[in-house]
């Protein structure tokens, strides 16, 4: 039987640039690009023509001013003597501080919910469930004005607290106040500080630096004894005894370091109408933190709940089977299963609590919305300028910690061989 | 008979005894699900406390509510009157007297009869979308539903949606002409094409011709005058309704092979994604004047409906890309191998199934934007939540009412955000297909 082959006709006809799958896509894009390039085109040009109109250009000049205004709560020194680029990196400072304890906080109370829930315990599952339930369908920005409500008008002023019998009284055995402008709290005082190290703008803590130095060297100290052991283990058969040397290497440097440098806490005590000594923490930063930790809470409380019930019964019995202890079960087989299917959604939710703080404003904490995007932005009149340094900032920092939260999500994924 | 050999066999069944008492009935289950073991014993000790402490702090205050009165003092002199000196009460009042003002904000009160019209004629339009049992001829009426609710909510001459919505028949007249002549792909592009040209050059001008020659207008009403639920509702639905089909196009885009749409559409979900919603409103509403050409003067309204659209579909995008990675391979090559084109895959084949597996996420996007339609006061809208309360806070009558009307607009979105989540778990379980 002849098998008749057509030969492919020769030459390149435009009508092939459609209706051949092997040009298409080249063609789509092509078109694709151009569509997106004139808009992109029409866009500067009326921003350009605007701009001339208005008689401006774009400068970024203004960061170096002086800004000319306080803000509350600051990390690093600033007056308002400072430039708005200070401001900025001020801001820029309490956006991370904020995202920072929310999203520890929220961790915790997250992880602990989402257990709990699942717990055959009736009455907690029940009060969990109803706890998650209506923190996630109401509004973020209802609970921070509910939360900022509550302390502004709930809590007593701090003069409340004199006198012999007074109308308010300090919780946690006297040393948290919570006040209608300020909370309290006792905070660590050293008495052979090590000073601060200057770094060009930033000056560095060396108290603090020493407390990490030593927590982090007794984290990998840690790590070393365990692993040393594990290679004992594998080698003899017989796992050497750790826990003591385990503990001593945790909290033996910290430990030293906090007696080296004279530690110890000073709590808050009432002199005349206000209360010194302490830290007095705004009610802001109060407010804001306890709503985005309950708010992100209950939606991390979800992604826990169905990550342990992403993990198949099977798993949990075959372990018992083994003869393993329920407590290193949920450490050898459930949590680095269960782990892997919690961290993904887990990185998204520091992002939106990381986005959410910029609902600092409802409360009038000075973060970087706060700072640049408001106070700097009115009175320099560079919204243009503003706006857009706030939104890269912005982008970095989740750029930022989703691709470190996706370092760990490596290190926990499934190793498929 | 030996009776000494012969061994006892009972005849007759022993009455069934009752179980021990702490085996069965309410003991059995307050052991097994309570006092299970210590820890759980202190469990459940600690949480009949917290609901007791909650329940003793908000029951009287609940109980001694007011629901008639002229203002917060008045409020007050009632429970002050009815209960004694020195307790506090809820004072409903206020939401009974500023309903009105939660409900529509600053609408004109004569024309409340539009807003209210739209909101039924919303549940019309869309009942048959949620749910299949009803007649699939009332999904006509869903899709002229837009150009209906913006007439009733807006007013204006009814030309002007009638023209917008002249334009998708106009595409549709374009594929009918072109597409027997020039083939699919140019029908395509005047499908696109035409309504663009329409909507942009001539749309204007034939509505304005034939308001003169045929005058039908509802009075207009200002974007600004907008405020309350219906702010909400208004931006809500409409953010839902066009964030979905953006969101599959992005995600789509996303996972596809050529190049640079594939870059372009990892670019903007990164980039939505990596700001926050606060910053996009501002830069509706501060800047987006100096990317538009000199003397546009663009809705507060549409402007902060734009970017709630952008905003979620970006999210969608992810869900759905979500969803689409899940599917296995072979139902790509399924599809290939019966010849489908892309379109045809994606409409009969991937997308059914993408999107079943991306439900709850999907509707999780959909609160999250609903709930995210409160951040609109920020940039000058009057929110329920923020807007109106602070304008009725403002007000001499209602100085100094904190608790009750966050507690009523919680509540109001509780309602709607809950009932979303039990329609997507009722979606879920009516799609499931798998025999588990």
């Amino acid at each position: 039987m002849a098998v008749v082959t057509e030969e492919p006709k020769a030459g390149f006809r435009l009508g092939m640039l459609i209706y051949d799958t092997r040009y298409r896509s080249i063609t789509i894009q092509i078109v694709v690009l151009m569509l997106v390039m004139l808009g992109v085109a029409w866009l500067i040009d009326n921003l350009l023509s605007n701009l001339a109109a208005l008689g401006r250009g774009i400068d970024f000049g203004f960061l170096w001013n002086r800004a000319g205004y306080d803000i509350n709560q600051t990390l690093v020194e600033y007056t308002n003597d400072s430039t708005h680029a200070r401001a900025t990196l001020v801001g820029l400072l309490n956006t991370l501080l904020i995202a920072f304890l929310g999203c520890i906080a929220a961790t915790v109370v997250g992880v602990i919910a989402g257990v709990l829930r699942l717990s055959n315990n009736w009455v907690i599952a029940r009060l969990m469930t109803v706890y998650v339930e209506i923190f996630r369908n109401i509004p973020l920005l209802l609970w921070i004005l509910m939360i900022y409500t509550i302390f502004t008008e709930a809590f007593p002023a701090p003069n409340a607290f004199r006198g012999d019998t007074p109308a308010a009284s300090m919780v946690m055995f006297d040393t948290v106040a919570f006040t209608n402008r300020y909370t309290a709290i006792p905070w660590p005082m050293f008495d052979r500080s090590l000073g601060w190290l200057p770094l060009g703008p930033l000056w560095l803590n060396l108290d603090l630096a020493a407390i990490v130095a030593a927590l982090v060297g007794g984290f990998l100290l840690n790590r070393f004894i365990l692993r040393r052991a594990t290679r004992i283990q594998e080698a003899t058969g017989d796992r050497p005894t750790t826990w003591w040397q385990c503990t001593l290497a945790l909290f033996g440097p910290i430990f030293l370091v906090l007696l080296a440098l004279g530690t110890h806490l000073d709590s808050p005590s009432l002199q005349g109408f206000n209360f010194t000594g302490g830290l007095q923490v705004s009610n802001s930063l109060v407010a804001l933190w306890l709503a985005l930790t309950l708010y992100t809470a209950a939606f991390i409380a979800e992604i826990v709940r169905a990550g342990i019930n992403a993990i198949s019964r099977g798993q949990s019995e075959a372990a018992f089977a083994l003869g393993l202890r329920p407590g290193r079960t949920m450490n050898l087989i459930i949590l680095p299963q269960a782990l892997r299917v919690i961290i993904p959604p887990l990185i998204s939710q520091y992002l939106n609590l990381t986005k959410n703080s910029s609902l600092a404003i409802a409360v009038g904490y000075m973060d970087l919305r706060g700072t640049l995007g408001g106070i700097t932005l009115n009175q320099t009149g560079r919204g243009l300028e503003a706006m857009m340094l706030l939104m890269l900032i912005y982008l970095i920092v989740s750029l930022l910690i989703s691709s470190a939260m996706n370092v760990y999500n490596n290190s926990v994924k499934l190793k498929e061989r | 008979m030996n009776t000494s050999t012969s061994t006892f066999v009972r005849t007759e069944m022993l009455p069934e005894q009752a179980p021990p008492l702490t085996e069965a009935g309410a003991v059995k289950w307050v052991r097994e699900n309570l006092f299970s073991s210590i820890l759980n014993g202190i469990l459940t000790v600690l949480g009949i406390v917290v609901v007791a402490y909650l329940v003793i702090g908000i029951a009287p205050w609940l109980s001694r509510s007011v629901w008639n009165a002229g203002s917060l003092s008045e409020c007050r002199q009632i429970i002050a009157d009815r209960w004694g000196e020195g307790v506090t009460g809820a004072c409903w009042a206020v939401i009974r007297e500023r309903w009105p003002q939660y409900l529509f904000g600053f609408y004109p009160s004569h024309l409340y009869w539009r807003p209210v019209l739209a909101f039924v004629l919303l549940c019309v339009a869309v009942a048959p979308v949620l749910f299949d049992r009803l007649p699939r001829k009332m999904l006509w009426f869903s899709l002229i539903y837009p150009a209906v609710g913006f007439w009733l909510l807006w007013g204006g001459s009814v030309w002007v949606p009638v023209m917008a919505v002249a334009g998708f028949a106009i595409g549709y007249a374009a594929v009918k002409v072109v597409q027997p002549v020039a083939g699919t792909i140019l029908a395509t592009i005047a499908a696109v094409l035409a309504p663009v040209l329409w909507w942009l050059f001539l749309a204007g001008p034939a509505a304005d011709a034939l308001q003169s020659i045929l005058p039908i207008a509802l009075q207009g009403v200002r974007s600004r005058e907008f405020g309350g639920f219906i702010l909400a509702f208004t931006i809500g639905f409409t953010g839902i309704a066009f964030s979905l089909p953006l969101g599959v196009m992005l995600a789509l885009g996303r996972q596809s092979d050529m190049f640079i749409v594939n870059k372009l559409s990892v670019g903007f979900i990164e980039f939505i994604r990596g700001v926050p919603l606060i910053t996009l409103l501002f830069t509706a509403s501060l800047l987006l004047n100096y990317f538009l050409p000199p003397g546009t003067d663009f809705d507060i309204i549409l402007r902060v409906i734009i970017m709630v659209v952008l905003f979620a579909a970006a999210y969608i995008a992810e869900v759905v890309r979500g969803g689409l990675a899940a599917l296995p391979r072979g139902q790509y090559e399924a599809a290939d191998a019966l010849g489908l084109d892309y379109w045809k895959a994606q409409r009969l084949i991937i997308m059914p199934q993408a999107l079943k597996i991306s439900i709850p996420g999907i509707v999780s996007t959909f609160i999250g934007l609903f709930k995210d339609t409160t951040l609109v006061v920020f940039v000058g809208l009057l929110d329920p939540l923020k807007g109106i309360t602070d304008a009725v806070r403002a007000s001499t009558d209602w100085k100094g009412i904190y608790w009750e009307p966050y507690i009523f607009v919680g509540a109001i979105f509780f309602l709607f955000c809950f009932g979303m989540s039990r329609y997507s778990m009722y979606l879920e379980s009516k799609l499931k297909t798998d025999h588990r």
